[in-house]
């Protein structure tokens, strides 16, 4: 618990997989790209979309890479 | 008391490991190599300058083939043992992954980087110097990155699609662009003064260009810089400059009686073309030997090289050569095969194994004169 203090889950199913985007419009998380693990094609996504590609409608998403530079012995 | 002098079927004794049908004797060397009680052996530069000698069998840019007669295998040992693990090489250290994509595992990549052999001028990998690694003590030691100990490589590839493949082709290499990664297509960056030193053909580049380190499909991208260092082979196999170094001893074969007519064929069969030639016999020999008396004209069986002899030992298992051949190796002669891994050429990494013997044998006299003091 230390990014978000816990909410307690409403009622009207507001899990990720469900379809009515009514509660998580209103907090609007930065854009994460992801890729699709089908077409892979990239699919960007706010908090409380729904976990699926936009272009072929697979629902299993894979996170980019980093972005960041890693160094590795060559050993 | 004036030293004993050895007979010379002694010396000659000493000089050969005895080969048996099933055992190996007289291996071992004296407590003091090449001393025997009572002889004086006291050791003196000519008496090793008059015996000692060195030939050469082959020696091609890459893998040469020479023999070192009359030195002890302490001294042959070392030198096998340098050129393997001390002798210095540039090979890449450090990979920093910018991106990959592709199925190949950053630490899998960076560790098949490290094994590709790499060639430049031969000048200006001498004159590079070591890179010190910070300690986990103290992270601030350590050299800084330098146009001398550090030579920059880098591997930018992004696979395509080929746009004109025909349709039904199946050679991934021929439907998209970069689908196999060559160790050719790391690019060298040369800094400060590497310019001068390595320019042209004496760039930085792999001793293989077409070492596959990994494939790619199209949208699959590879994108690193790799550092490279001076290093030993005692460290890691990767510095070591040579595929193989090592010895043999020379095989010695004597014929202690005649072997004759069939036999004596058969006799040459048993080791590698050319080691055992067939003579016919002639009236002196039947005047020396009484084997030989009633044989002239036949063939008869003499060592000509026994240099390519394998030593299989497939003679002492026939009976009709019992007691007839005596199989043996010199226990002096070293027939050395250094193979080069393409940094250095192969005459060359001997002579470093020397210099680096020489090297620390001047540290360990420093060593005892402190101790003195």
């Amino acid at each position: 618990m230390s990014r978000e203090a816990y909410q307690v889950p409403s009622l009207g199913g507001g899990n990720a997989f469900s379809n009515d985007n009514l509660g998580a419009s209103s907090l609007d998380g930065p854009l994460v790209a992801y890729l699709c693990g089908e077409c892979n094609a990239r699919v960007s996504l706010k908090r409380g979309d729904q976990i699926r590609c936009k272009e072929c409608g697979h629902r299993v998403l894979y996170k980019e890479r980093t972005k960041r530079m890693v160094q590795f012995e060559a050993r | 008391m004036a030293p004993l002098v050895p007979s010379h079927e002694e010396l000659e004794r000493r000089r050969i490991v005895d080969i048996n049908a099933e055992t190996v004797a007289n291996i071992p060397s004296t407590d003091f190599p090449g001393h025997w009680p009572g002889e004086s052996h006291e050791w003196s530069l000519e008496r090793f300058r008059d015996g000692f000698r060195i030939e050469f069998h082959q020696n091609k840019q890459f893998e040469s083939s020479f023999s070192l007669i009359g030195l002890d295998a302490a001294i042959a040992n070392a030198f096998r043992r340098i050129v393997v693990a001390e002798v210095p090489t540039l090979a890449i250290e450090t990979v920093y992954v910018h991106n990959n994509t592709s199925v190949i595992q950053d630490e899998v990549l960076a560790q098949r980087l490290g094994l590709i052999p790499l060639k430049g001028s031969v000048e200006g990998l001498n004159w590079m110097r070591w890179f010190k690694k910070p300690t986990d003590d103290d992270p601030n030691s350590g050299s800084n990155l330098s146009d001398f100990n550090t030579v920059v490589l880098r591997l930018d590839v992004e696979c395509t699609k080929n746009p004109n493949a025909s349709r039904d082709e199946e050679d991934p290499r021929k439907l998209y662009k970069n689908a196999h990664v060559y160790a050719k297509d790391m690019v060298f960056h040369p800094v400060g003064r590497q310019e001068q030193y390595f320019t042209g053909e004496g760039a930085i580049q792999p001793v293989n260009p077409d070492i596959l380190v990994a494939k790619l499909r199209p949208g699959q991208k590879l994108e690193m810089e790799m550092h490279c260092l001076k290093g030993i082979g005692a460290d890691h196999a990767k510095f070591s400059p040579v595929a193989t170094a090592s010895y043999r001893l020379m095989p010695d074969i004597k014929i202690l009686r005649p072997i004759i007519g069939e036999d004596a064929k058969k006799f040459a069969k048993c080791f590698p073309k050319g080691v055992i030639g067939l003579e016919p016999i002639t009236a002196e020999d039947a005047r020396q030997d009484s084997e030989y008396q009633g044989h002239s004209g036949e063939l008869k069986a003499v060592v000509r090289d026994p240099f390519n002899d394998t030593v299989s030992r497939e003679c002492l298992r026939h009976e009709e050569f019992q007691g007839k051949v005596k199989l043996g190796r010199l226990r002096d002669h070293f027939i050395f095969n250094i193979e080069s891994t393409g940094q250095f050429d192969s005459d060359v990494l001997f002579l470093e194994s020397v210099k680096v013997l020489k090297l620390k044998c001047a540290r360990w006299k420093r060593g005892l004169t402190d101790l003195m003091r």
